[in-house]
């Protein structure tokens, strides 16, 4: 899965290293249980502009910290619980058990949720993706990837939407990494995503044409090459792929070859990648 | 015991893993047509039942009903011809089952007590017609006898009420005090106790080797008889483990020869790094060497990185899965644990094993039992327990390799490493010291102890009694670790809640506590303060318990308030076991009565000491005998297809290698996705530096000449770090020796020399080790299928790894081909020199020309090519190592997807030439524009080979010798692992 020249893999987000002004509005990043990417996470919104705080779980339901103090509610990457019971299907049982009421309160405001990974599949979980008319319920499934190990490589992935979150996103180029990735729902809940703009990412190739389920371009056999969906309000995004694993340049799997045609062309090094745009689409519905 | 007993059983509607767990079977020869996978939850309480409305709710939490379903206390009704139902034993970490209780706990808000527990089990339904021999064989595929039990009925067993409801709970019937042991015994009565261990006053038999030889029964003793007492079992056991092989290490400390009077720790390791540091004054790396659980170097003016490298053999050739995954797990707490706690942010890993294509026939028992695992059986669990390890951890492991072996088809090897980062300082603590003070709290944090790894990998004789837990092998739990993990080192640590931290490893509580007593002079432990898995541990058990994913750390009382209410918040288990003390001794209690009382002073230095003798062996091998090919096409597409030189990508994929968001040069590399020798990885947000590991291993050497076996490893762990742009400076090394019957004066001479080969080749390039481990007898004695007596002796086996800072990672250069016309060249010079080499193996010699290396040479060379990348003047790098400069070559463009165009002398036979691995080489390929600098900067060192270009890889010497389109290359790279 690497780039052939014309790629557009790489990146062309531009560089915009200059420090972003940061917002009031602040973050709540879900930690615990073996979650792990919290901290990357973190700074892939300072970077782009948001504070936020790393809250263990125990804290929200203990109440030393309160939910409705954020703006955008974060489930980042890990292995909760293990994957045990399935993949975020432990942690979404200990939020639906404990927490459940300040997280219908919160998705009620005017307040952003994210899931990344382990965090889609806590997410899907718990029915707050893709939530028909507002209402949670568990619709989708992230199965076992068909290849039945855990799959860590970089993928292209275009928007499929227009949203909050995909704006001016041309693709994103990042590593996927998970054991069980394989979208699945019905096909009902497919043309109802579909039409309702709901499928966020999909899987593709290199140039951007469709993956149509081919291995690894599509890495773990998603249906319609799903990477990330929606909630139906538009103010929840689950995926699959961790943009911010990927926030500079070099973090890019063919960054050396980038960097050589790069250099012959007399042109400057970017320094973020295009995948931070995601992180500034996040600001941005604040700041505006 | 539980007397309410449900099961709930969950499956896919359609599972998506279905086709490859079919295909994969029937890859191994069991002709299965499918294999349905049910997950088996057994829920087993006393106290209270679960009505089946309850448990209904309960399957509906543990499944994902888009896509599962589940049934409560009924059968699974399918078509199917057998069904075979694997679960654990008795004792056996089961961590599924640890959340599922966890998940019912949450929405009952019933908690479990004693005797009472969810189990996890996976029922297989296979259809097809399998013969009895089959039917074993699949078992055998599906379950490991030493962790599982395995139950099987056929359709018509299985009727409607389907597998029998199994609660694995441990039950024990033991006298739990400690008894005294008699000393006063003659020789041979008292070497057997080393050897079989004391006699259980119970039972009558022997509780399994303590280790100790005569002279240290002797010592020991004598010490009590001062005394006028008895030793308990409790101090017997105590002192086996802390003065055993593993904790002491004996062979490196002890007096060798008339030339080594100090050991080869202190001679060849530990003196090398003294002289590097010294002649470096200022510009000194090291922070910490060898005294903690990690080395550490700096970083930068803020933080420094730790590193260090572990083996896990024994355990890892019973159960592989568990062996590896309290390998890695056991080794990250080696970084947690040093210091006041460091990240870890890098795993690594290395197998030593078969060839997965052989079936060798070695039985540990006679009349074939007990066969050992096949090397695919053990490959396949050791790649799987470092994976979920690492990968659990949210720990990247973007760096390891393998080698394969017939030698290691009796006990593989397993290296499993882990690279750590903290701040230097917190205010005006510096993190990378510690120290716990008398009036200091002991406190245990983490898991619960059970009979986990008691004796280590040693049959007892318990594990025959279907009630016993299983002793021999753990299965590590990652999850509860991560869980204290974080909280030490990313909240507790920087409050300041505590002065000393180590790991639970070898030994237990026995060697940590002790160990940290060091620091106060003294502790004083109450044993049944610790919390355990079930009753009926004996004292003894507790003490030297290996049970998995714990710390003792020092909590002074002034912050055990906030200590322990921070790890409540955080679910980690942590008990007060003790105090530390100033008494000089260290002091064990059990239910009111003191059951060890021992001199710190005897505990760690009353080891007696021991002069070895070794015995020169010296190589002479024939040379091959072989012409050279007129072409080496097919020869070429033979090499790339070797398993110590082909594509190990099934691994790398299936390792998480971008979490934590540092990836710059990752374990593939390319549009060709080759396996790089190096990877580099950030470890700190925002820096521009970065941490470069690499490593060198040539065990096919040390057969001919172990000092140029350790030149060799050396040379290419630092080779492989300066081709992708760290300079010499800012490297730093680790070594670990595997060696054989090391108490064979020949082997020991081969020691002796590859520790000199570390001493000189570390002086050398100015590199020096800031940590090292030992494991010197991996040895399998055992009997072929005729009941004749076999050894099979590793090949004695250094690992050499290296870490060094990168200073600018936008400088690094990897290792693929970038463009067309790019210039090929390779540094350093070619000899005749394939001893032991792969294109011999291939040839079926072993040869005796080991590679030799000028030292001083290579270390200016490797400046000159630092001087070229900063200058950037490099488009690709890459060592050339195993397989030689063609291989180098061929993979370099595979790499790139591109062609190549290459001349080279007829100085020697072109095969050799192309095959020779002759150290201190790199093929570099660097743009025409940039030539005439990268020439005057690498002078002679630099010869130019070719150029980049095409889809054709093209090889002359004096005539044409290869003529291959890059993408057959690639399919000859990829094919042997290509179905793994």
């Amino acid at each position: 899965m690497v780039s052939s020249l014309a790629d557009p893999g790489s990146m062309s987000g531009g560089d915009s290293s200059g420090k972003k002004e940061i917002i009031p509005e602040k973050a709540l990043i879900m930690s615990g249980y073996g979650i792990n990417s919290e901290m990357e996470t973190q700074e892939a919104l300072l970077r782009a502009g948001m504070r936020s705080d790393i809250v263990h779980i125990n804290d929200l339901i203990a109440g030393a910290t309160r939910l409705s103090e954020y703006r955008l509610l974060v489930f980042p990457g890990g292995f909760s619980y293990g994957d045990d019971t399935g993949a975020g299907n432990a942690f979404a049982n200990r939020v639906r058990n404990n927490l459940w009421e300040n997280v219908c309160e919160f998705l009620d405001g005017d307040n952003l949720v994210l899931g990344i990974c382990n965090g889609f599949q806590i997410l899907a979980n718990l029915g707050i993706v893709p939530a028909f008319g507002r209402t949670p319920a568990r619709e989708i499934a992230l199965m076992p990837n068909r290849k039945g190990v855990l799959e860590c490589r970089f993928v292209t992935l275009k928007p499929a939407a227009e949203n909050l979150w995909t704006r001016g996103i041309s693709h994103l180029y990042c590593p996927v990494s998970h054991g069980e990735g394989n979208f699945s729902c019905t096909d009902e809940t497919l043309q109802k995503l579909k039409s309702k703009k709901m499928v966020a990412f999909t899987y593709c190739r290199d140039d951007l044409g469709a993956a149509n389920g081919e291995f690894p371009y599509n890495p773990n056999g998603s249906l319609a090459d799903i990477a990330g969906i929606t909630s139906e309000d538009g103010k929840v995004l689950g995926m699959m792929p961790h943009p911010e694993r990927a926030m500079e340049f070099v973090n890019l799997y063919d960054w050396p070859l980038r960097k050589e045609q790069l250099v012959r062309a007399g042109k400057p090094l970017p320094k973020e990648s295009v995948n931070m745009q995601l992180f500034s689409n996040i600001v941005d519905y604040f700041r505006f | 015991m539980a007397s309410h007993i449900h099961r709930i059983e969950v499956r896919y509607r359609d599972d998506p893993r279905q086709k490859t767990r079919t295909d994969r079977i029937r890859s191994l020869g069991i002709p299965v047509d499918a294999v349905h996978l049910v997950d088996v939850y057994t829920i087993a309480t006393r106290a209270r039942d679960f009505s089946q409305s309850e448990l209904s709710e309960i399957g509906a939490q543990l499944v994902n009903p888009v896509v599962q379903e589940y049934t409560v206390d009924r059968a699974t009704s399918a078509a199917f011809d057998l069904a075979i139902e694997v679960g654990f034993l008795p004792g056996v970490t089961d961590n599924v089952g640890t959340t599922a209780r966890q998940t019912i706990e949450d929405y009952s808000g019933y908690r479990f007590g004693e005797g009472e527990a969810v189990f996890s089990s996976q029922l297989f339904l296979v259809c097809g017609a399998l013969s009895p021999e089959s039917v074993e064989r699949l078992s055998a595929t599906l379950a490991n006898p030493l962790v599982n039990r395995v139950h099987v009925k056929t359709r018509e067993e299985y009727g409607e009420r389907g597998m029998d409801p199994v609660a694995p709970f441990v039950s024990l019937h033991e006298l739990p005090t400690a008894e005294t042991v008699d000393l006063d015994l003659d020789d041979s009565e008292l070497a057997r106790l080393g050897k079989e261990g004391i006699r259980d006053p119970l039972t009558g038999e022997r509780r399994g080797p303590l280790a100790l030889d005569l002279p240290q029964l002797h010592a020991i003793r004598d010490y009590f008889r001062d005394r006028g007492r008895r030793p308990t079992d409790v101090e017997l056991e105590s002192l086996a483990q802390t003065w055993s092989e593993h904790c002491k290490h004996t062979i490196f400390a002890s007096a060798m020869d008339d030339d080594v009077p100090d050991g080869l720790y202190r001679t060849c390791i530990q003196a090398a790094t003294n002289a590097i540091r010294k002649k470096r004054g200022d510009r000194d790396i090291c922070v910490t060497v060898f005294t903690d659980n990690s080395g550490a170097i700096v970083f930068d003016d803020t933080f420094l990185v730790t590193h260090k490298v572990e083996t896990h053999n024994s355990p890892s050739a019973l159960d592989p899965f568990g062996g590896a995954l309290t390998g890695i797990v056991g080794v990250n707490r080696d970084t947690i644990g040093f210091g006041l706690g460091a990240k870890p942010c890098i795993n690594v890993y290395g197998y030593c094993v078969g060839d997965p294509e052989s079936e060798p026939a070695l039985f540990r028992g006679k009349d074939r039992e007990r066969p050992v695992l096949s090397p695919r059986r053990i490959l396949d669990g050791v790649v799987h327990g470092v994976g979920v390890g690492g990968n659990c951890s949210g720990i990247p492991t973007p760096q390891g390799w393998c080698y394969f072996h017939d030698r290691y088809v009796g006990k593989p090897l397993v290296f499993a490493g882990t690279v750590g980062v903290m701040p230097r300082v917190h205010g005006d603590r510096k993190l990378y010291e510690k120290r716990a003070r008398p009036g200091d709290l002991i406190v245990m944090v983490g898991g619960r102890v059970g009979k986990d790894g008691i004796h280590g990998a040693t049959f007892s004789s318990e594990a025959l009694d279907p009630a016993s837990p299983v002793t021999a092998v753990q299965i590590g739990d990652p999850i509860t670790q991560k869980k204290f993990s974080d909280v030490l080192v990313k909240e507790a640590r920087d409050l300041g809640l505590y002065r000393s931290i180590t790991d639970n490893g070898a030994g237990g509580l026995s060697c940590a506590v002790a160990e940290m007593a060091k620091e106060s002079n003294g502790c004083h432990v109450f044993l049944d303060r610790v919390p355990l898995k079930y009753p009926g541990m004996a004292p003894w058990e507790i003490w030297i318990s290996e049970s998995q994913e714990r710390m003792t750390l020092a909590v002074p009382e002034e912050h055990l308030d906030a200590f322990m209410d921070l790890m409540e918040r955080r679910d980690v288990e942590a008990t007060v076991i003790g105090r530390f003390t100033s008494s000089g001794r260290c002091v064990v209690e059990c239910q009111g009565a003191v059951v060890m009382d021992v001199g710190l002073d005897f505990l760690h230095d009353g080891l007696p000491k021991k002069h070895l003798k070794t015995t020169p062996v010296i190589a002479k091998n024939p040379e091959p005998a072989v012409p050279c090919p007129d072409r080496l096409d097919s020869t070429l597409l033979a090499m790339l297809r070797r398993k110590n030189l082909c594509s190990k990508e099934f691994i790398s994929t299936q390792y998480d290698h971008t979490v934590q968001g540092g990836h710059i040069l990752g374990p593939v590399q390319g549009a060709g996705r080759a396996q790089g020798c190096a990877t580099l990885t950030k470890v700190v947000p925002g820096s521009e530096k970065g941490v470069g590991l690499s490593q060198g291993l040539f065990p096919l050497y040390s057969e001919i000449d172990p000092y140029r076996m350790a030149i060799a490893a050396i040379d290419l762990a630092i080779r492989g770090l300066i081709a992708i742009g760290v300079p010499l400076d800012g490297i730093a090394l680790l070594d670990n020796f595997c060696w054989c019957s090391s108490d064979d004066p020949e082997r020991l001479w081969q020691l002796k020399r590859a520790a000199f080969g570390c001493y000189d080749g570390a002086i050398a390039f100015s590199t020096p080790f800031i940590s090292g481990k030992d494991s010197m007898f991996n040895d399998f004695s055992g009997f072929d299928g005729e009941n004749n007596p076999v050894k099979v002796s590793v090949l004695p086996t250094l690992l050499i790894s290296s870490i060094g800072i990168h200073p600018d990672v936008k400088k690094a250069v990897s290792m693929d081909a970038k463009c067309a016309g790019d210039l090929i060249y390779v540094l350093g010079e070619t000899k005749e020199e394939l001893g032991g080499s792969e294109y011999f193996m291939h040839l079926g010699s072993l040869g005796n020309r080991v590679p030799a290396l000028d030292l001083d040479r290579a270390r200016e060379r490797y400046g000159r090519l630092t001087k070229a990348i900063e200058r950037g003047l490099v488009a690709s790098a890459f060592p050339v190592s195993h397989g030689g400069l063609l291989t180098a070559l061929a993979k370099v463009s595979i790499a790139g997807m591109i062609g190549m165009e290459i001349a080279v002398p007829v100085t020697i036979r072109p095969d050799y030439y192309l095959f020779s691995e002759s150290l201190g080489r790199i093929v570099v390929t660097v743009s025409p524009g940039n030539r005439q600098e990268f020439e005057e900067t690498l002078g002679t060192d630099a010869m130019l080979l070719g150029r980049v270009g095409g889809s054709s890889f093209r090889v002359t010497a004096g005539r044409p010798m290869v003529d291959l389109r890059v993408a057959e290359m690639e399919a000859a790279y990829k094919a042997p692992f290509g179905r793994f």
